[in-house]
């Protein structure tokens, strides 16, 4: 069957129905701009539909600025203006936290994600507002599909589109009006009542079943993805990773154990061999006392760490004061004080040499104070020693 | 976009000598106000000289780029104007001479010339000033060889319809802008990175070019509708040139706000001690209200100003938002050049509009003065036709 009498066919069928639009197939962009601006001179309900974009086409059919700008700017800042409330409600009072040593409301590290959460809901509702509202989503048909019309707008030729629904609407006019711009093919476009009763809309069965499936479908993939996905293999929340684990066996060394022993005669970063140990504990006190000298001159920062570790780490037996009166009410032998002739007149090696090895009940303290802690708290207690006994050079 | 052809029509019409006139009394008005200064309050006369130069290096150097880019891209709606771009350009040529105000006050004005500490002594293989001078003379020989190269080609065509000439430049561009990103760079960590040398960030270099494209665009925007809307241009010059120029600032303004962020962000993150001076001495006294203004100016103004189709194709809007633009792009300078030697606040004098008034003038009278050489639009160009066709 030719073209002509398919059209024909089509006409004679459809003529009892009601007219949607006078149609018109022109060949050039020139001849599309000049009818769509003749157009806008009358019509207000036309379109226009060619095979690319054809620039300057908004200022030939009366356009004028769209509105769809406002809505994204709107969209968009409120979206923006809710995710900060959100962040400000999270970061000030729902959890707190000092990140980086920044304060708790951290504006410029939130400009980011506030600048994509503006992108995201701005183009999202942007195309959801066009798809609905402009598009009229979800409704799947429409009076110009599979018309010869839309096949050839769609490929080689310009379309002009007359609605009946203007009011300045007549179908011989319309007809006349296109022909005298120069249309090649001028054909009525009629409502087809089956496409319609058939076409989807927002509150028909079809189209709430399928959403109702995609909505539930995608809750639940995202449900199992980040609540039961990650735990399963081979995700298993990267608890099984291919490293060594301290204290277990493993296979990879000869010894079978994972943590392996340093090798012989490593010395660790930083180690200060003590060379004052003894089997006769008062020979190396006095070895020490004779070999030792303090090497920290005596300084305000000096005497501060002194303070601050014998405050925190030998008053509590000792006491703020070095005179014996423990903090511990007899749950531990009080020492004698630091302040007898004997300990006055110790070199500060003697002393130094206590607080590394012990003595009598005192454990060794050299776990718990650095080599240089262990001589500041040396000059700390001289200068405790030295604030009962004064020169007279101190009290001037 | 149209099919049928129309034959070009242009007839050169002279600019009236009035604008001529305008030009030279401010420019000369800016010379005495400067000269004036440089014996009264020199400091800010060579700080100033400083602000000066980098504003016309930039604008010249960005219309060169536009016109690069014109024929890199194969765009059509600037082909009308830009014979425009090419006479703004033609400002690299007189960048030698001002830069010749800075050189002998060198040693006032940069710290690394006569100080040097660890960190100096490690730049000092690059921060030196023969090597500075050397860098100076090799940048600004290199955009006028160019910029030469493109005019006169551009010019040759008018005669001649020649269409072998837009090839050679289209080619040439391809060159032209990979050097013009690393000569604005440099040009840029030279004259204005290099004013606090213990500080450094990468993103400076094309922050600074961002401001400056959206600075030339300003200016470009200003000639080419004053030009146009008095009939010195050609017929079919309309709103949608205009309102691709006003595009070209809006993405400059965005540009120049997203690299100013990245830079400012990233420092103020990492919260290193030898980053965050620069922006300490820039959030400290009344510096911190011409920060603030520099965000609003440069970014929320422009964002919302040029945002809108009916603002860009609107000579009179348009023209309002270039000069806003380029007042953006001064106090951008003005922000960078400034607390250096104003550490506790800006203070403006004379001086400063002196300098602005040397700028402004020393446009008028380029324009003027090339116009009576040149035809306003590139008529023997082959895509004139389809750029003045130009349509949203």
């Amino acid at each position: 069957m030719s073209k002509k009498t398919e059209n024909t066919v089509m006409s004679e069928q459809k003529q009892n129905n009601k007219l949607f639009a006078m149609t018109g197939l022109f060949d050039t962009p020139d001849e599309i701009m000049h009818a769509a601006s003749e157009a806008s001179k009358k019509y207000r309900k036309f379109d226009v539909h060619t095979p690319y974009p054809v620039h300057g086409m908004d200022d030939a059919m009366g356009l004028g600025e769209s509105p769809i700008g406002w809505v994204t700017l709107i969209i968009g800042t409120t979206c923006m203006l809710l995710f900060l409330g959100f962040i400000a409600w999270v970061s000030l009072v729902n959890y707190p936290n000092i990140w980086a040593g920044k304060p708790y409301f951290n504006l410029p590290g939130y400009i980011p994600i506030l600048f994509e959460v503006t992108v995201l809901t701005g183009a999202v509702s942007t195309v959801l507002i066009l798809f609905f509202i402009v598009s009229g989503f979800p409704r799947n048909n429409h009076p110009l599909h599979d018309t010869p019309y839309m096949q050839r707008t769609s490929d080689d030729k310009f379309g002009l589109c007359l609605e009946a629904a203007d009011a300045a609407f007549d179908e011989a006019e319309a007809k006349g009006l296109l022909e005298q711009l120069g249309a090649k093919q001028v054909q009525p476009v009629y409502f087809d009542p089956v496409e319609e009763k058939s076409g989807l809309s927002l509150t028909s069965p079809v189209f709430l079943v399928v959403s109702a499936f995609v909505t539930v479908g995608i809750a639940t993939l995202a449900y199992f993805a980040l609540n039961r996905m990650v735990f399963m293999p081979p995700f298993t929340f990267m608890n099984q990773q291919e490293r060594v684990v301290a204290q277990t066996p493993n296979g990879i060394f000869a010894d079978g154990r994972s943590m392996q022993l340093p090798v012989e005669g490593t010395v660790a970063r930083g180690l200060m061999p003590y060379p004052f140990k003894l089997d006769d504990p008062n020979q190396a006190q006095a070895m020490a006392g004779k070999y030792m000298a303090n090497p920290l001159p005596v300084t305000a920062a000096v005497l501060q760490t002194g303070k601050m570790q014998f405050e925190s780490k030998c008053s509590a037996c000792h006491g703020y004061y070095g005179e014996g009166d423990s903090r511990l009410r007899g749950l531990f032998p009080a020492p004698p004080t630091l302040h007898s002739k004997k300990v006055t007149e110790w070199e500060d090696a003697n002393i130094y040499h206590v607080i590394t090895n012990g003595q009598n009940l005192m454990p060794s303290y050299a776990k718990q104070l650095t080599r240089d802690e262990r001589w500041a708290v040396v000059h700390y207690v001289r200068a405790l020693q030295r604030s009962l006994k004064p020169k007279e050079t101190d009290v001037q | 976009m149209s099919s049928t052809t129309h034959a070009i029509h242009y007839e050169k019409k002279n600019l009236p000598a009035l604008a001529g006139t305008i030009g030279w009394g401010v420019l000369i008005a800016g010379l005495a106000v400067a000269g004036a200064s440089f014996a009264m309050d020199p400091l800010r006369a060579k700080y100033s000289s400083i602000m000066l130069f980098m504003f016309l290096a930039g604008v010249g150097v960005c219309s060169l780029f536009m016109v690069a880019i014109e024929y890199l891209a194969g765009a059509v709606w600037s082909t009308p104007l830009r014979r425009v771009f090419e006479i703004l350009a033609s400002t690299v040529l007189f960048l030698p001479l001002f830069a010749l105000p800075i050189l002998p006050f060198m040693q006032d004005l940069y710290l690394w010339t006569h100080e040097t500490d660890e960190i100096l002594a490690r730049k000092a293989a690059y921060l030196n000033q023969p090597f500075f001078l050397i860098r100076l003379a090799l940048i600004l020989g290199i955009w006028i060889l160019f910029y030469k190269l493109y005019s006169s080609r551009s010019l040759k065509q008018d005669t001649t319809g020649d269409q072998q000439m837009t090839h050679k430049n289209v080619k040439m561009s391809a060159l032209f802008i990979p050097v013009f990103g690393i000569s604005i760079t440099a040009l840029a960590i030279d004259f204005l990175m290099s004013l606090e040398p213990h500080w450094f960030s990468t993103m400076f270099g094309v922050n600074f070019f961002a401001g400056s494209l959206v600075a030339a665009l300003g200016v470009l925007t200003i000639a080419v509708i004053l030009l146009n809307e008095n009939g010195y241009l050609i017929k079919g010059i309309i709103g949608d040139h205009y309102y691709s120029l006003g595009f070209g600032m809006f993405a400059g303004c965005v540009f120049w706000t997203y690299t100013a962020f990245s830079q400012g962000m990233l420092i103020w993150y990492a919260n290193l001690p030898e980053e965050t001076p620069w922006f300490l001495h820039r959030w400290e006294g009344s510096w911190k209200v011409i920060t603030i203004a520099l965000i609003l100016v440069h970014f929320i103004g422009p964002l919302f100003g040029l945002i809108q189709r009916k603002n860009k194709r609107n000579p009179h809007r348009m023209l309002f938002m270039a000069a806003w633009v380029i007042f953006a792009h001064m106090l951008d300078l003005y922000w960078i050049v400034v607390p250096v030697f104003q550490p506790k606040g800006p203070t403006l004098a004379l001086t400063e509009f002196g300098f602005i008034a040397i700028a402004v003038g020393f446009l008028i009278v380029l324009v003027t003065q090339q116009a009576k050489k040149k035809n306003l639009v590139a008529i023997g160009d082959p895509k004139l036709q389809r750029g003045l066709a130009f349509r949203l």
